[in-house]
């Protein structure tokens, strides 16, 4: 049983990842009023960066930041539209997708069919040889370490210091935190590029270590996926965590356990998204019963113009 | 695709809307002269795609470099299927194309709609079942080139289990998985054949978590009907062997990459120009396979043993000479009911219809 479930959480924690960073990212932008649907775009150019960045330069490092930078240039064109120009946040996010999905392809159109080697897996004498936590826990690349990380260092900023304090109440209410003297528009340009950042490296993560290669559309609907992760953490980091992993982990199940029970193969590729259905609800029931609220941010979506 | 096609909500079908407004700027020409047989392709996905769309516009080159001026060919990629695709083959009809080859399943409908207004414009149209005088219609038999994989198969694998990424439980997926197993079972009668489906034509990230899946379950050769070279990827590091889907990947895997199923539609669209051009055409179903060179096998690996080459090469000789049927009976399906009798094989309508999978494969 135990070689059995191994290779499918090791499997899990990896498909869980671009997930989660580019949640991670989403949920500080949405904390602070800004609904950015552009994910999708902005992780297939991340993808599309990352990779050729990887495969000119030969550094991984150089594909990283070359991702992050590529989403931080994606959510700065949705930033100027949105927040400078007041532009609807939902149509710019949905144009910011399909203008990712298209540049990606024909920026990265060179590219396809080019090898480039895999992030490096971490190999710690001693700690990856272990017998279960080993293959489970460290072997996987550092993107993997990093997303877990940027969870945790989330969780600080938001609820521990005074900067998070301002980005989420400048998320509740722009208004009063313009009144109290917060630069507004300031800090959601800053959450929006970290949103960016995150949304590049999880396409990255996608183009240099999951199936290092890149195609075009290679994502595959896994922006939307962090989007309803968001929702479904209910804007908390750790809740992100449990739902990219528990997302990551049903998708990987339902391969290995496809004609185990007879059932048909549509069944178990809608077990993800029985999951989503199944959480949400009992979310949505505890806060109706008085328990921690799933409330998004009072301000989410509404652009902002400062009153004098 | 053929394959594409059924799936309402693909990836192509979400970037193709983007695309197919600046691609019909792009790709049409206007010609002058009213000498050369205009002739107009429509795609489905991107030229680059390395697959489906690519193959198709090598057969559109081979008619450029085949009849030179006699000739002007415009081609449109990235159509989406529906109404899209209806007005990009509307737009080459009123733009003066002769001839018009509409390249996927989901082009069917429309394809019909456009024909019935400009009856003097010859359509062929590839993967689909309905014809008119002046609709003609093209597939390939692809399951013949999946025999040939099948025997390779079976004579690599050293476990004795082959995994198999699929997409769709469609009769296209269907009939290929059952002409692998039949013809792998006849160099090693104990393989079995596991099969993942995904639901999906192309989504990397789950065709490689499928061929992880199959090889920690034992499988030693991946094979697969889904569009991206992941799964190769995957056997690549893994130390199994793979398949190439639709055209030669072996650079995306060269050690385990040993050979590839390659649509080679120039013979045909050739041979289609030439009878517009001669006034000979006529509405006809053509369903060609190994024998017309529709399809062919890439390069074996270099590692492929002597001996295992020349039983593939006689398996891929036998199917195109017609001495050897991929489905000739007796076969069972998974239940053990016999489907095809003993000295009888299948008809291309059943096979078009085929929604049972052969005995030893697990799904």
């Amino acid at each position: 049983m135990i070689d059995f479930l191994i290779p499918v959480m090791a499997a899990a924690i990896s498909a869980a990842t671009p997930l989660l960073l580019a949640a991670t990212g989403e949920l500080v932008v949405e904390r602070s009023g800004v609904l950015n649907l552009g994910i999708e775009g902005m992780m297939l150019m991340g993808a599309m960066a990352g990779f050729a960045a990887a495969l000119l330069t030969g550094s991984h490092l150089a594909g990283l930041l070359a991702a992050a930078l590529a989403g931080m240039l994606m959510a700065l064109v949705f930033a100027v539209l949105t927040l400078s120009l007041s532009a609807n946040q939902v149509a710019s996010g949905l144009a910011l997708t399909i203008f990712g999905i298209g540049l990606s392809a024909l920026v990265g159109a060179p590219y396809v069919g080019q090898p480039v080697p895999a992030l490096p897996k971490l190999d710690i004498a001693g700690l990856s040889d272990l017998p279960v936590a080993g293959p489970l826990l460290f072997r996987h690349d550092g993107l993997v370490y990093f997303s877990v990380a940027a969870v945790a260092a989330t969780w600080w900023f938001l609820n521990r210091t005074h900067a998070g304090l301002k980005l989420r109440a400048v998320g509740e209410s722009a208004q009063a935190a313009h009144a109290l003297g917060h630069p507004v528009i300031a800090i959601r340009y800053a959450a929006s590029l970290f949103g960016g950042a995150m949304a590049g490296l999880a396409g990255a993560f996608l183009s240099l270590s999951y199936t290092p290669m890149w195609m075009e559309g290679m994502t595959a609907g896994r922006g939307w996926i962090a989007l309803a992760l968001v929702v479904f953490s209910a804007w908390r980091p750790w809740r992100a965590l449990v739902g990219a992993y528990l997302f990551g982990g049903v998708g990987i199940v339902q391969l290995h356990a496809q004609g185990a029970w007879g059932l048909p193969s549509e069944m178990f590729s809608m077990l993800p998204y029985v999951a989503t259905v199944l959480v949400l609800t009992v979310i949505s029931a505890r806060s109706q019963a008085g328990g921690t609220g799933s409330r998004a941010p009072a301000d989410l979506g509404k652009p902002f113009r400062a009153s004098r | 695709m053929s394959e594409i096609t059924s799936l309402p909500l693909s990836r192509r079908s979400l970037i193709v809307g983007a695309g197919a407004t600046a691609a019909m700027l792009a790709g049409t020409r206007t010609g002058l002269a009213a000498d050369p047989l205009k002739v107009g392709f429509v795609y489905v996905g991107p030229i680059g795609d390395h697959g489906y769309s690519y193959s198709h516009d090598l057969g559109r080159k081979a008619v450029e470099a085949e009849f030179g001026d006699r000739v002007k060919v415009t081609f449109v990629e990235n159509v989406n299927e529906g109404p899209d695709s209806e007005r990009v083959i509307r737009q080459l009809a009123t733009a003066g194309n002769g001839l018009i080859f509409s390249t996927s399943f989901g082009f069917m409908q429309p394809t019909i709609r456009v024909a019935r207004q400009f009856p003097k414009v010859v359509f062929e149209h590839a993967t689909g079942y309905m014809r008119a005088d002046n609709v003609g219609i093209y597939n390939g038999r692809f399951y013949e080139g999946r025999a040939v994989l099948g025997t390779i198969a079976g004579l690599v694998s050293k476990t004795g289990s082959v995994g198999y990424v699929a997409s769709f439980p469609i009769p296209e997926v269907i009939m290929g998985i059952n002409a692998f197993l039949l013809a792998a079972r006849k160099v090693r009668p104990d393989l079995t054949v596991k099969v993942i489906w995904l639901n999906s034509w192309y989504d990397p990230g789950k065709e490689a978590d499928a061929a992880k899946a199959l090889i920690d379950g034992g499988a030693d050769v991946i094979a697969q009907h889904v569009d991206s070279p992941a799964a190769m990827q995957v056997a690549e590091a893994r130390g199994a062997y793979a398949f190439g889907q639709a055209s030669d990947m072996s650079r995306f895997a060269p050690r385990a990459h040993l050979t590839a199923i390659v649509y080679d539609w120039a013979p045909y669209y050739k041979e289609r120009v030439k009878l517009v051009l001669d006034g000979a055409w006529k509405s006809d179903d053509t369903w060609w396979g190994l024998k017309e060179g529709l399809i062919r096998m890439a390069p074996y690996n270099p590692s492929l043993p002597e001996e295992i080459r020349k039983q593939a090469d006689a398996v891929r000789d036998a199917i195109a000479a017609g001495t050897l049927q991929p489905f000739a009976g007796p076969v069972k399906d998974q239940k053990g009911a016999v489907r095809i009798a003993a000295g009888e094989t299948i008809s291309d309508a059943d096979l078009l219809k085929m929604d049972w999978l052969v005995e030893g494969v697990q799904s």
